[in-house]
C-alpha cells in the first residue's frame, strides 16, 4: 500500500489528528519565526496567496501577497531576513475550526479559520488579522504538503503592514 | 494665527511638526484641501461600467458614493442621508436602482435628488410634514464631478478649474501615458491603515532620495536607483509631482558606490515574480503625485490608484486599486500580479514606505516644536530636475501647501 492509499484511506478521525499536527507545527514555525523551515510545508509548485476577502468573493485575481512556487516562498523569506525594513513584532496564530471536505482530484480540501494576533513594541497586542484558509494537501513521500494555501482574510484593513506570512 | 502655527523662518525647506499632528490644522486641510477647489480622485469608471452601479468612496475623511445614472452620467454624492445624516451606502461597490435611507426610508434618486419620504402627508389627517416642505432643497449634497480617460474625479467646490489645467500640460502628459483612452481593468484591491499623517506618504513617492537608500529591492534589481536615469518633475503650482526613472543593472558601479542596499550577489530563487517589459514609451518607472489625495503607481507592469483617505491626523487608509487593461494578454496580466508582489501592505517595497512613514509619526509625536529639513538638492524648487538627489518636489508640494492653508 503506497503512502498515498494510506492516507486516503485513513479513517476519518486519524486524518483529523494529522491534520490537527500538520497546522500546530506550521503555525509554530510561523509563531517561532523559524522562516527558513517554512517553505518545506509546501510543494515545489505550491500556490500560496494571502488575498482580501473583497477580492476573492469578485473573483479579482490581485493577492496582498503571491506566490506560485516553492521559490517564491524561499524569496519571500530572504526578503523578511535580509532586505524590508519594518519594525520587531511578535505575531500569535491561531488555527482552529479545521474542517476535512474530502478528497479531490487536487488532494485533500480543508478548511480552517485563522485569527493572527501582533504584538509591537510599545503597544497593546492587537488582532492583526482574521480569516479563513482554503488548503489543499498531497502525500509527498508520506507526508502532507500544502500544494495550495489560500488565505482569505476578513479584515478590512490591514494594519499597516503584513510583514509576516500567515 | 497663533504662534504655534508659525512656519519656520527657513520657508519650505523646513516642515514643522506640527503639520502632522494638529487637529486644527487637520481641520483646516479638510476644508480648503480636500473640500476646496481640488479634483480629488474618486473611482476608475471600469469600476461601475453600468447604470445604476456604484461605488463607496472617500474625499479626505468625507464618504462620498460615485453612481452612474441611467442616462450614464457618473454622479457624486455626499454618503449623508439629508435627514439625520445617516451614511446610507455602506457597500463597497453595488447596483441599485434609487438610494434608499434605510431609518426613516427618505429615497433618493441617482442623481441625489430626493424623490420621496413615507408619512409625507400623515396618516389618517395626523402629523405629516408642514404643507410648505418641499423635496427639492432636501437632496443629497451633490459634488462637481468631471472624467478623462476612464478615471473620475470629484470636487466639492463649484469654482474648480477644468481638469486638465487642474492637472497641468507636463503631468497631463503623464497621466495620459497610461491612461491612453483604452478600456480599464480592475484586478484587485488593497486597503492599509497606516498610522501617520496623510502627507507623510504623499512626500514619501515625491521623495526619489530615499528609494534609492531605503528600498533594498529597488536598489537591487535597479527598479529605481539613484544612477539610473532619472528626472523629478513637478507642475508649475508645485502641487503634483511625478519621479520618473529607467530601469538599471544588478551592478556595482562608482556612481553607486554609496548605495549600501545595492546586493549583487541577491538572486531570486524564483524569476518569475519580476520579468517585467517594456510596456510604455520612455520610462520604466513613472509615480504620479496628484493633489489633493491620488497616487499613479506605474512601476514596470504593475499599475495601481493608490487613494489617500484622512482618519485623523495621525492615520489615514491607504486603498490601493490595482488594474490593468480589458482584453490584454495573460501573460501581461500574470506580470502584473505577480509584480504586485512589490507593492501594497506586503509589497516588497512599498511595506517600508509604511514602517518606516509609521516610525516618524512615532517620533515627532511628542515634539510639535520641531522641524523635518529638506535641503536636499538645494532650498526652493523647479518644475525639472534630471536627477534623484532632490527632495524639491516635497518643497514644491509645501510651497502651494503653505498658500493654500495660509501658514
Amino acid at each position: 500500500m503506497t503512502a498515498t492509499e494510506n492516507f486516503r484511506t485513513m479513517s476519518r478521525r486519524d486524518l483529523r489528528l494529522e491534520l490537527e499536527e500538520l497546522y500546530a507545527e506550521y503555525v509554530a514555525c510561523l509563531d517561532e519565526e523559524r522562516f527558513e523551515e517554512w517553505p518545506e510545508f509546501f510543494t515545489d509548485d505550491a500556490v500560496y496567496r494571502i488575498i482580501p476577502r473583497e477580492n476573492f468573493e469578485r473573483g479579482l485575481p490581485i493577492a496582498t501577497l503571491h506566490c506560485e512556487s516553492k521559490g517564491y516562498l524561499k524569496d519571500r523569506v530572504v526578503a523578511i531576513r535580509q532586505t524590508m525594513v519594518y519594525a520587531p513584532r511578535y505575531m500569535r496564530r491561531l488555527v482552529s475550526n479545521i474542517r476535512i471536505i474530502g478528497w479531490q482530484d487536487d488532494g485533500l480540501e480543508v478548511r480552517a479559520n485563522y485569527a493572527a494576533f501582533e504584538t509591537l513594541r510599545d503597544e497593546l497586542t492587537r488582532v492583526f488579522s482574521v480569516g479563513r484558509c482554503h488548503d489543499t494537501l498531497v502525500d509527498v513521500g508520506g507526508s502532507l504538503k500544502f500544494k495550495a494555501k489560500l488565505v482569505i482574510f476578513d479584515s478590512e484593513l490591514i494594519p499597516n503592514s503584513l510583514i509576516y506570512p500567515l | 494665527m497663533v504662534v504655534r502655527h508659525q512656519w519656520p523662518k527657513e520657508g519650505i525647506s523646513r516642515i514643522p511638526y506640527w503639520v502632522y499632528t494638529d487637529p486644527e490644522i487637520y481641520a483646516r486641510e479638510q476644508e480648503r484641501i480636500f473640500c476646496g477647489r481640488s479634483w480629488a480622485y474618486v473611482a476608475l469608471e471600469a469600476e461601475i461600467p453600468a447604470p445604476g452601479d456604484f461605488k463607496r468612496s472617500s474625499i479626505g475623511d468625507k464618504p462620498v458614493v460615485v453612481v452612474r445614472d441611467d442616462a450614464g452620467h457618473i454622479n457624486v454624492v455626499e454618503n449623508r442621508c439629508a435627514h439625520r445624516g445617516v451614511q446610507f451606502c455602506q457597500k463597497h461597490l453595488g447596483h441599485a436602482t434609487e438610494f434608499m435611507c434605510p431609518y426613516h426610508q427618505w429615497t433618493y434618486n441617482l442623481q441625489g435628488d430626493l424623490i420621496g419620504l413615507p408619512f409625507r402627508r400623515g396618516l389618517k389627517q395626523q402629523g405629516g410634514m408642514p404643507a410648505d416642505f418641499e423635496l427639492k432643497p432636501h437632496g443629497l449634497r451633490k459634488l462637481q464631478v468631471t472624467t478623462r480617460h476612464g478615471v473620475v474625479f470629484a470636487s466639492f467646490a463649484d469654482d474648480v478649474e477644468p481638469l486638465e489645467e487642474f492637472i497641468g500640460l507636463e503631468m497631463l502628459k503623464l497621466f495620459d501615458r497610461v491612461f491612453d483612452g483604452r478600456e480599464l481593468e480592475v484586478l484587485g484591491y488593497s486597503r492599509q491603515l497606516i498610522p501617520a499623517n496623510w502627507k507623510l506618504m504623499f512626500e514619501n513617492i515625491k521623495d526619489p532620495y530615499h528609494a534609492s537608500l531605503l528600498h533594498v529591492f529597488l536598489v537591487t534589481f535597479g527598479l529605481f536607483r539613484a544612477d539610473n536615469p532619472s528626472e523629478v518633475r513637478v507642475d508649475k503650482t508645485g502641487r503634483h509631482g511625478a519621479l520618473i526613472s529607467w530601469r538599471g543593472e544588478q551592478q556595482r558601479t562608482a556612481d553607486n558606490a554609496e548605495i549600501k542596499s545595492l546586493l549583487e550577489n541577491f538572486t531570486l530563487q524564483d524569476p518569475s515574480m519580476l520579468q517585467p517589459v517594456r510596456e510604455f514609451p520612455e520610462y520604466t518607472v513613472v509615480m504620479t503625485t496628484l493633489w489633493p489625495n491620488l497616487i499613479i503607481q506605474q512601476q514596470s507592469n504593475t499599475l495601481a490608484m493608490r487613494q489617500l483617505v484622512t482618519k485623523g491626523p495621525e492615520a489615514f487608509e491607504l486603498a490601493w486599486t490595482f488594474f490593468g487593461y480589458r482584453g490584454e494578454p495573460e501573460d501581461m496580466r500574470q506580470r502584473r500580479i505577480r509584480q504586485a508582489n512589490l507593492m501594497g501592505p506586503a509589497g516588497f517595497v512599498s511595506a517600508d514606505d509604511s514602517e518606516v512613514i509609521k516610525f516618524i509619526q512615532d517620533g515627532i509625536r511628542q515634539c510639535p516644536a520641531g522641524k523635518g529639513v529638506m535641503e536636499m538638492g538645494g532650498r526652493g524648487w523647479q518644475e525639472s530636475e534630471a536627477h534623484m538627489v532632490t527632495e524639491g518636489a516635497i518643497r514644491s508640494f509645501y510651497d502651494y501647501y503653505r498658500r493654500v492653508m495660509e501658514l
